[in-house]
């Protein structure tokens, strides 16, 4: 393998990382705080297509950006308000929540552009180099020539992680994700909490949605998220709830990814398939426990209050 | 995690007001989207009822698999298994019908249709069972595991059909048609109708009785409404409950993906599973995870799907609707049942 291979895989792994990451960041938060959102998806999706619309909207690929955080958080906006404010169950709201996004931004896709899937032209958000940092071998330009959003991701990751573990707001959350009912009885307001974990998982699934369409794939397509709401949601795990850990495997599952195309590219005929069900193999053996104690929050998944 | 007991319907005015919310809601949508909602309707009642062939081979046909894994699901759900990974385990089954109808084919039809099935089954419960084990030995939950295992489940069956099950020419991603001895035949001639809505059919009265007549079934429910209490005052073991609760799904869901191959495709394919595994979920919620009515709410959602093929053709509207009107269907459950839950607990006095 030349190193030119070795600079294109990776390359290649964090521009199918950077999505992951985004999205897995904002879940991160949402699930610290017990809340469980399977309607990623849906955020993620309709981030694409709102970041597609924004971008064509206002002829740029910032706007479109911020129009795609604008379309995730208005998703989890719905989902916080059956799964927060009502107290529904989180996985089949989830559920509910994701095929809506998959539906309604198919149907405004149709509507606005044609069943006919005449390929749609945006403005791209264009990478940035960083000097200096795109500079170091091997690593530079993999890591420092990529779209801004790759960067909101990687200056995420230690300020979540700043935010969880040395702030009192950041404690609140856990507690809130670990014991409601003593966080409530601390007077913590555990929906409130809840509803803005909720909301900014949302947020930046709309963004990583937007640098699907915008920084990615320069389009949009219907369900282009292809499953990365499910995705985002084994990274949180396998990253173990704990930001530059997240980071890091939403990396690992895009080098996952990308190790197709250095398959390919070496001429190696090798299933890569089976080199992609290896992340979900570990991360069932971190959840299991074989690589160093993984645990869940304690009250994932759990209305609160709880129901009657 | 909630108690299953949080989803019975109780009164059935949830189940008809979602049905009229959503019916308003998605005409309004329409309407917005420059559609006309009667229109729709007509095409969509139509091309789901409109004629027998309609209802037998489009209708009917579709709503088999979303009948068996509604049923798995229920199954899980009704003991507080939340298996969310029927997708998986119904792939795993598929996967294993599709080796046992391409490897058997010297084998008498008597013989190969019911192997294909049980190992589909056989499959699909194997599925389940690492989630199972990491929830019962290791008090690992099983939502975020059996979601994982349907990944790996979706990259397998993209690796069989790419490597040792694909087609002699070894140009598209998928298998030879399986042999006739391993299909199932077809109930009503003319049709594409098969045997397996009878299946479906038995395996829904199969649970139902379950449930309501066996001490099995009993242990699940109790152990699904409160785990504790199960354990505490009813001297139930939940780690054997709760295994058979996974693996019943599993092969249910299983049976779904062997039914479907030896039923309609005859193949196995990648990207086999258009969802039905998450569809089931929604299947199951609006059933109240009762086991004779998923039979109905699948029904309704194999309507659902045809009517929005029928909607596309006939009245340009995308079929894609069909998935919001879904997404609309589940949301105005779980309000509608809050609601009724809060009234109730007020008219209580709680």
């Amino acid at each position: 393998m030349s190193e030119a291979e070795l600079e294109l895989f990776l390359q290649a792994s964090v521009r199918l990382g950077a999505p992951l990451a985004l999205a897995a960041l904002g879940e991160a938060v949402t699930e610290r705080a017990g809340v469980i959102n399977i309607g990623l998806e849906g955020a993620i999706i309709a981030g694409a297509l709102g970041g597609a619309l924004g971008a064509l909207a206002f002829e740029s690929g910032g706007a479109g950006v911020l129009a795609g955080a604008l379309a995730g958080g208005i998703v989890a906006l719905v989902f916080a308000a059956f799964a927060v404010g009502l107290g529904t169950d989180q996985i089949i709201t989830g559920t509910a929540v994701t095929l809506g996004g998959l539906g309604l931004t198919g149907a405004v896709y149709q509507a606005r552009f044609g069943a006919t899937g005449t390929a749609l032209t945006l403005p791209t958000l264009a990478p940035v180099r960083l000097p200096l940092l795109a500079d170091i071998p091997l690593i530079g330009d993999a890591l420092f020539a990529q779209a801004p959003t790759t960067y909101l991701a990687y200056a995420l990751a230690p300020a979540l992680w700043y935010f969880f573990f040395r702030t009192e707001w950041g404690l609140e959350l856990r507690a809130v994700g670990e014991q409601p009912d003593a966080a409530a009885a601390a007077g913590v307001r555990v929906r409130r909490v809840r509803l803005l974990a909720t909301l900014l998982g949302g947020t930046l699934a709309g963004v990583a949605g937007a640098h699907l369409a915008l920084a990615h794939a320069g389009t949009f397509a219907e369900n282009m998220s292809a499953g990365r709401g499910f995705i985002a949601i084994a990274v949180v795990a396998l990253g173990r709830w704990n930001p530059p850990w997240v980071l890091l495997a939403a990396l690992f599952f895009g080098a996952a990814s990308a190790l197709q195309y250095l398959l390919q590219a070496l001429g190696l005929d090798l299933p890569y398939q089976l080199f992609l069900a290896i992340p979900y193999l570990l991360t069932l053996a971190a959840l299991a426990g074989w690589l160093g104690r993984a645990r869940a929050p304690a009250a994932l998944a759990t209305p609160w209050p709880p129901p009657r | 995690m909630p108690r299953p007991d949080r989803f019975r319907l109780g009164a059935g005015w949830v189940g008809a007001g979602a049905v009229a919310a959503t019916g308003a809601v998605s005409a309004l949508l329409l309407i917005v989207g420059g559609y006309d909602p009667f229109e729709a309707a007509g095409a969509a009642l139509g091309g789901a009822f409109g004629s027998a062939d309609a209802f037998l081979s489009v209708t009917l046909v579709r709503s088999i698999p979303l009948m068996l894994t509604g049923l798995a699901v229920a199954f899980a759900f009704r003991a507080g298994v939340w298996n969310i990974g029927a997708e998986g385990q119904l792939l795993a089954g598929a996967i294993a019908a599709a080796w046992v109808g391409l490897v058997g084919r010297a084998l008498p039809a008597w013989l190969l249709l019911p192997m294909l099935l049980a190992l589909a089954a056989f499959a699909g419960a194997l599925w389940a069972l690492v989630p199972a084990l990491m929830k019962v030995r290791l008090g690992v939950g099983e939502v975020i595991t059996t979601l994982l295992m349907s990944f790996v489940a979706i990259e397998l069956t993209a690796f069989v059909v790419r490597g040792p099950l694909q087609e002699p020419r070894g140009v598209f991603p998928q298998t030879e048609a399986i042999a006739a001895g391993a299909r199932l035949p077809a109930l009503v001639p003319g049709t594409r109708l098969h045997l397996g809505v009878v299946l479906a059919v038995v395996a829904a009265v199969a649970v139902a009785w379950l449930f309501r007549q066996t001490k099995l079934g009993f242990r699940m429910r109790a152990v699904g409404a409160s785990p504790e209490a199960a354990r505490m005052a009813g001297k139930i073991d939940t780690g054997p409950v709760t295994l058979v609760a996974f693996l019943g799904s599993g092969a249910l869901a299983g049976l779904a993906g062997g039914v479907q191959v030896a039923g309609v495709t005859y193949a196995l394919y990648e990207g086999y599973s258009p969802g039905w595994g998450y569809t089931a979920i929604a299947v199951a919620l609006l059933a109240a995870l009762d086991p004779l009515w998923v039979l109905a709410t699948a029904l309704l959602f194999g309507a659902l799907e045809a009517g929005a093929a029928a909607m596309q053709r006939d009245a340009g509207i995308p079929a894609v609707w069909a998935v919001a009107v879904q997404a609309l269907l589940i949301l105005a459950v779980l309000a509608l049942d809050q609601m009724r839950r809060r009234a109730n607990a007020g008219s209580a006095g709680v």
